[in-house]
């Protein structure tokens, strides 16, 4: 294994670690504080039994979080010595708010915890209202950093050199708003429908009145955002299509240079036939999503010199199961809004039920893919057009040392969560 | 003293407010490894209630704590990009292991306290804390030594030219940095112990930690004594600093006075003045090292002019600390009022959040 792909395992081991507890950390404290709020409003002290419950599971998942957030801190600088020193001067500025909001969060978290009887009522609701605040503006200050490095903007580049930097105007580059409203729909409904579907698994077995609300208020989150997150994915996929030409040709398997392209559904891109086999096509499909014109000329990868593709494959497999898993959480969360329209009780809905038990883990697989599109979709850049990835790797070798260190690390931390969240759901089974 | 007036700028502010943000990272992060140490180290008849009295004082305060260390990583490659990617470079080994000990000693933490296992288990990750816990500050030590003793700035020079051991091994696997770490993790140890004889509400469990403040102030001076041996062949310049430059004598007054108030105050019981004694001698210390070693952030190779960020992100960084400042402090105010003192009060109802 060369040194540069233990650098890249071990950088996506890390984010994809972090990544789905970053989400939960976004969208829990939400969960806490709408159960408590509806205790404070209806004396029903199951709620109020089910916000704490939330809570201890969210104080273990946070502290994961927080200490695998501090890993990926000091990775930049330790695999990624030379991105730093082009790119800090210019992301340091998200990243820096960002530890901010991660501090203001931390703050209110222990608050929210431990003040149960140390604070007034509404003060421990604002404590719970902030950290949900704080964690939505983290994931908004960090996605600030990926969308630069997708476009980056805010710098002159002159003889390979970064000069009359804008860190303001990095910040808010043509990725920004797309990619954060993508992550923010994400977070809500990966965790809103992952935490509706450990509810509804037991409710299948055990309708309780406890997991009946945990269900309900589950739901309040995740479907609503599950419904909203294709819109902001064609908004996102649009995005790539006018920046990034050679990550949508890679995530659609696009070979050819054509007009009227076809959306391809599943197949396999065979890269040194250059073709994309097995794959269903929708005639017009690609043009009219990517650019709302059925006749829009859509790039293929054959007109970009072969250095600068990415590997195809994991890209626009990734691309298929995000999109799928995606699509079928919105529908689940259609079917749920159905049932409420029709004022039905879900609780008697078998079938829904073992959808959303079914579709538990969709949204963390969903999340996994599609951050594998937007970064190796990026490949062979760090920072799109401006830095190659492999002119930013640290020159110390043996990086698969640190790689395989760090995947037992967190194979074990992972394995540890999973038993404890499974004994915590348990004791109330 | 006017030539050193006249030499701040931006850069030279930025390089003072991550040394401020360190500082606060040691004496509120540090002091909760040192609780770690004393988990450690329990024992006694009261061995449990100490454990208890540890536990319960770190519970609400220990993630926010830690995130001082975020903001020095993120304000240095922000503002000295060039000293982050050194440092990343050479100290590569150091910085991973200190890693390793932070996710350790954080999810140990939770997972005792929220774990719903045996009581073996919950011994386990207690260990699991308290050894990563008394591990992750040597090495923080051992990362601070290494760049006191410019010995970072000739591997940086070496890379590609000599051997893995010289480069990636050599600066940070020495006498001086170890002593480093030992100093460290005693000043951590310290400020532990007087902040527990705050915590605690009990005479019995005071006075353990009083005995160990008191014997944790000795090894401070037997690492600290080390270390300045130590430091004249493998950190001359920091040497030179520590002991001839102009300020120096102010400094080692203060720190010798703080140091005596603080043993002295410990001795009579007063812990409030201990607290504010230790603190400071504490801070002292930690300041004695950039001070030595000014202009440069990494000696004999990158003044912090060398190694600072365009003038604009420098004022942007300032203008949000000084924005996130005005939130973050009177939150962090907000958050030790709060749980002040009542850890015991906790440790005695029953902790109802970890049942």
């Amino acid at each position: 294994m060369s040194d540069l792909f233990a650098a890249r395992s071990q950088m996506a081991l890390s984010l994809g670690f972090h990544i789905v507890f970053a989400e939960i950390g976004i969208a829990m404290p939400l969960l806490m504080v709408l159960a408590e709020w509806r205790w404070r409003r209806t004396n029903d002290a199951v709620y109020l039994q089910l916000a704490k419950r939330w809570a201890k599971g969210s104080a273990v998942l946070f502290a994961v979080g927080a200490v695998s957030g501090t890993v990926l801190s000091f990775e930049l600088g330790l695999l990624w010595p030379k991105f730093m020193e082009l790119a800090g001067p210019i992301i340091g500025m998200p990243f820096s708010l960002e530890g901010f909001a991660f501090f203001t969060e931390a703050i209110f978290l222990g608050v929210y915890l431990y003040g149960w009887d140390r604070i007034s009522p509404r003060a421990h609701m604002a404590a719970g209202l902030i950290v949900a605040a704080s964690g939505a503006a983290s994931a908004v200050f960090v996605i600030m950093v990926n969308a630069w490095m997708n476009t980056p903007t805010g710098l002159v580049l002159a003889a390979g050199k970064i000069t009359q930097i804008d860190p303001i105007a990095g910040m808010f580059n043509p990725s920004t708003v797309q990619q954060a409203l993508h992550m923010l729909l994400a977070s809500y409904a990966a965790t809103g429908l992952a935490v509706a579907g450990l509810h509804a698994g037991i409710l299948l077995r055990k309708p309780t009145l406890f997991h009946r609300r945990a269900l309900m208020l589950a739901l309040v989150v995740g479907a609503p955002a599950a419904i909203l997150q294709p819109l902001s994915g064609d908004l996102s996929a649009r995005t790539v299509a006018r920046w990034q030409p050679i990550k949508l040709a890679a995530l659609e398997g696009q070979f050819e240079t054509e007009r009227g392209a076809p959306l391809r559904i599943g197949g396999w891109p065979d890269v040194d036939a250059r073709r994309t086999r097995f794959s269903l096509e929708v005639p017009y499909g690609l043009s009219l999503l990517a650019f709302h014109d059925p006749s829009a000329e859509v790039r293929g990868l054959n007109a970009f010199s072969r250095d600068l593709w990415p590997p195809i494959p994991p890209v626009h497999l990734g691309f298929q199961i995000m999109v799928a898993l995606g699509t079928a959480m919105a529908l689940i969360g259609v079917w749920v809004a159905i049932v409420v329209a029709r004022r039905r009780d879900i609780v008697e809905q078998r079938w829904l039920l073992t959808a959303l038990l079914v579709a538990t883990p969709f949204g963390f697989i969903a999340t996994e893919a599609g951050w594998t599109v937007t970064e190796v979709g990026r490949q062979p850049w760090v920072v799109q057009g401006i830095q190659r990835t492999a002119d930013a790797v640290t020159p110390m070798p043996g990086l698969v040392i640190p790689m395989l260190l760090f995947g037992l690390l967190y194979l074990g931390l992972g394995a540890i969560v999973v038993a404890l969240m499974t004994s915590i759901v348990r004791e109330t089974a | 003293m006017s030539d050193f007036i006249h030499s701040i700028g931006l850069a030279e502010i930025v390089a003072g407010v991550i040394v401020v943000v360190l500082n606060a990272y040691v004496l509120m992060g540090g002091a909760d490894y040192g609780g770690g140490v004393w988990d450690l180290l329990a024992s006694g008849p009261r061995r449990a209630a100490q454990r208890d009295l540890i536990a319960n004082s770190l519970a609400p305060i220990w993630e926010a704590n830690h995130v001082w260390l975020i903001v020095v990583v993120v304000m240095m490659f922000t503002a000295f990009p060039a000293a982050f990617g050194m440092l990343g470079t050479v100290l590569h080994i150091p910085i991973t292991l200190l890693l390793v000990g932070i996710v350790l000693r954080g999810s140990a933490f939770v997972f005792r306290s929220y774990g719903t296992g045996t009581s073996a288990h919950r011994h386990s990750w207690g260990l699991a804390f308290a050894i990563a816990s008394a591990v992750t500050p040597i090495l923080l030590g051992i990362i601070i030594g290494a760049v006191a003793s410019e010995d970072v700035a000739t591997a940086a020079g070496q890379i590609g030219n000599a051997t893995f051991a010289t480069v990636f091994v050599a600066p940070w696997f020495a006498a001086f940095p170890f002593a480093v770490g030992c100093l460290a993790l005693a000043l951590f140890a310290f400020l532990a112990a007087i902040y527990l004889t705050l915590e605690a509400k009990d005479d019995a469990l005071r006075e353990d930690f009083r005995r160990r403040a008191l014997g944790a102030a000795v090894a401070v001076f037997v690492f600290a004594a080390v270390t300045l041996l130590l430091s004249r062949p493998t950190a001359p310049r920091m040497t030179a600093g520590i002991v001839s430059a102009p300020w120096s004598l102010g400094l080692h007054v203060c720190t010798a006075l703080s140091a005596i108030t603080a043993i002295v105050a410990l001795w009579y019981r007063r812990y409030p003045v201990a607290r504010v004694a230790a603190a400071a001698q504490v801070s002292l210390i930690l300041w004695g090292w950039p001070l030595a070693q000014y202009p440069f952030i990494i000696p004999n190779t990158l003044t912090i002019q060398a190694a600072a960020a365009p003038p604009v992100t420098l004022k942007l960084l300032l203008a949000g600390l000084a924005g996130g400042g005005a939130i973050l402090l009177p939150s962090l105010r907000y958050l030790f009022r709060t749980f002040a003192g009542h850890a015991a009060e906790r440790a005695r109802s029953g902790d109802e959040h970890a049942s």
